[in-house]
């Protein structure tokens, strides 16, 4: 029953993992590895924009230290992630470790409200959840290895999935929350940013000047969130 | 480009990705409770991030020469409709890939 519940609510991540993870696959086939390599990258890393910025730094051979650099930039929201999920994942035993491995941006969005039917055990689901989008992922790259490895088209632009998955969760997160403070300031001050650091260097100043800004507004913030009820956790 | 860089690569990736995904159970996971910034935080960061990662995205978007980010701005805009009128994730992320690759392509 549990299983059963934990896949039905993961049904529409598996429909983006295994197109997102296509994409990933034929995108890392079109810079000359086989889908060997998009396996091992979603088995082990499993973080699906990284994976995309990643097939840039194989292609590029980039040194290890900016490919380090790179990730802490690119997936620094999964500390944030970590942080609100604490609570939720105490006590889940055995099971702690692969939750935490496996805490993506989908399995976030489906684990955050932590909400299930009665009779659903929480902790059962938070695990088969994370396990099937994992499965849909490495299943979605590595079919798209071999079917990139197999056909050759044109794949200039398929990068934009990546860019549509963002601008759709921050819709999706739009919605779910009344005040729009803090999605105006990420955009906002990214922006200024890069107009001021340029494309390659804007990102860490733009974190600093995110983080410091949500600081420095935190009253007026937390004043409004009781006012509207806690509402829009993600 | 060797398999051996390659592998290291993936390996560095993966160990930062996993470091950053274990910290801050690693730091508040005890019986310690979380502090209210933190939680604070971890309320309002995820929206203002998924804005700073569009950024990202669009980043070497050239809007002073040809093509003046015009497939930027029709697929992104395609995006954002489809998506507030149909709510399909899926459907909105493959129309506007295919889109933008064709209005690359072309």
């Amino acid at each position: 029953m549990n299983i059963r519940y934990a896949l039905k609510r993961s049904l529409p991540v598996m429909a983006g993992y295994i197109v997102l993870g296509m994409g990933f696959g034929i995108l890392l086939t079109s810079k000359g590895y086989s889908a060997g390599w998009a396996f091992l990258m979603s088995l082990l890393i499993y973080a699906g924009s990284m994976q995309y910025v990643a097939v840039d730094l194989l292609a590029g051979g980039a040194s290890l230290i900016s490919a380090a650099l790179m990730t802490l930039m690119v997936n620094a929201r999964h500390l944030f992630y970590g942080i609100s999920m604490i609570d939720r994942y105490r006590g889940t035993g055995k099971k702690k470790p692969y939750l935490i491995f496996s805490l993506t941006d989908e399995t976030y969005s489906l684990v955050c409200s932590g909400d299930v039917p009665e009779g659903i055990d929480q902790k059962k689901y938070f695990f088969w959840v994370s396990l099937f989008d994992q499965f849909y992922w490495v299943i979605g790259s590595t079919l798209g290895g071999v079917i990139g490895s197999m056909i050759t088209f044109n794949t200039a632009g398929i990068d934009f999935s990546m860019t549509a998955l963002f601008i759709v969760v921050f819709i999706e997160q739009w919605k779910s929350t009344e005040n729009h403070t803090s999605a105006l300031i990420g955009v906002g001050a990214s922006v200024l940013c890069l107009v001021i650091f340029g494309a390659d260097n804007f990102l860490i100043p733009a974190m600093v000047v995110i983080t410091a800004a949500l600081t420095f507004l935190r009253g007026a913030l937390e004043q409004k969130q009781e006012e509207s009820g806690e509402k829009g956790n993600e | 480009m060797s398999d051996l860089h390659s592998g290291l690569l993936v390996a560095v990736i993966a160990l930062v990705t996993l470091l950053l995904r274990a910290l801050p159970f690693m730091i508040f996971g005890g019986k310690r409770k979380t502090p209210a910034f933190i939680t604070y935080l971890s309320n309002v960061l995820p929206c203002a991030i998924m804005g700073m990662l569009i950024v990202y995205c669009l980043r070497g978007t050239e809007l002073f020469k040809a093509p003046y980010g015009l497939p930027e701005l029709i697929a992104g805009g395609t995006v954002v409709f489809l998506h507030l009128w149909k709510k399909n994730t899926l459907l909105s992320i493959a129309l506007g890939t295919v889109l933008y690759m064709f209005l690359v392509q072309i």
